[in-house]
């Protein structure tokens, strides 16, 4: 069965993030002075070939841990599976 | 006989034949290698080059760590070989566990191309054996993705153990914000695994060895990795 599996990584907190901080500092000038703590990361999807959703859900767990987040910076987390 | 220094290709890298060059410059001979190659062909000391490896996509360095001649090299550094990692090639030693911390995205989100000062913090390695601690050299920094980060405890535990090689500094040899180019984490350009072996650092030595075109502050780094190799230092 195929699965359609979107993973979050973001940077760990209290690690700084240039990119949301330039998100940031662009916004007052477009006239949004009331946002704060903007933090850029990325968004993976990935269809897996797989028997279960468990299955499927272990093998891009290990994905994330290995390839796709640098743990050392990085957290990552799978936000939704769906079977296709 | 001189000391033979291999230098890996990964799909991307640029600055591989600039880094043979210098070796050879300073009197070693400069071996070739590929990403897919299996074994180091008998060389005595790695260098991982700068460049774009796989176009730097996901995250520098991240998936050149899975290349087959990684294996070699992790294999290489566990028995005390000499393996100099230089802009990418520190983000491959960092994506690949053989250092801590990661490089992320400069403070200024810039790229930045122009020459800076080094402190050396450390002659416990095989590239700053010969050098004075606390000489400062000159040479080129060219990235977008250099500002060195690590945890509050592994920072530490690097200063603990004299493991912060090069720091960036003023002409003067003096370290502050101001001469901090990216904003790395206490000002650290370059660091080595716990037995020195292993060194990482941003600038680009392989650019400073010729009078003619710039500074000459990687002449004493690749000088010190030869007579390393030579002597059959106990790295």
């Amino acid at each position: 069965m195929r699965f359609a599996v979107e993973v979050l990584v973001t940077l760990k907190p209290g690690l700084a993030d240039p990119q949301g901080k330039a998100v940031e500092g662009a916004l007052p000038a477009l006239g949004w002075t009331n946002v704060s703590g903007v933090r850029v990361g990325k968004h993976v999807r990935l269809e897996v070939e797989a028997g279960s959703e468990s299955e499927a859900r272990t093998q891009v767990e290990e994905i994330s841990g290995r390839l796709l987040s640098n743990p050392v910076i990085e957290d990552s987390r799978i936000l939704e599976v769906r079977g296709e | 006989m001189s000391a033979r220094i291999g230098v890996v290709t990964f799909p991307g890298s640029l600055d591989d034949r600039d880094a043979i060059r210098a070796v050879e410059l300073m009197g070693g001979e400069g071996v070739p290698l590929w990403h897919a190659d299996l074994d180091l062909k008998g060389v005595e000391g790695v260098i991982l080059p700068g460049g774009f490896s796989y176009g730097d996509y996901l995250r520098c360095g991240a998936i050149a760590r899975f290349a087959p001649v990684m294996d070699e090299i992790r294999g290489f550094a566990a028995r005390g070989g000499p393996v100099l990692g230089i802009c990418n090639g520190f983000q491959i030693l960092c994506e690949s566990g053989l250092l801590p911390g990661a490089l992320i995205r400069n403070r200024s989100l810039r790229f930045i191309c122009r020459n800076v000062h080094l402190r050396v913090e450390t002659t416990q390695t095989p590239v700053t054996a010969d050098v004075l601690p606390g000489e400062v050299l000159e040479m080129p920094i060219k990235h977008g993705e250099g500002q060195f980060v690590a945890a509050e405890a592994d920072l530490d535990r690097l200063e603990d153990d004299g493991r912060v090689v090069f720091r960036y500094c003023g002409p003067d040899g003096v370290v502050s914000d101001a001469h901090n180019p990216n904003g790395a984490l206490r000002g650290i350009a370059g660091i080595s695994n716990e037995a020195g072996n292993v060194v990482g650092l941003m600038p680009h030595p392989e650019h400073a060895v010729d009078p003619d075109v710039g500074p000459t502050g990687g002449q004493a780094l690749f000088a010190s990795l030869l007579s390393s190799v030579m002597a059959g230092a106990g790295w």
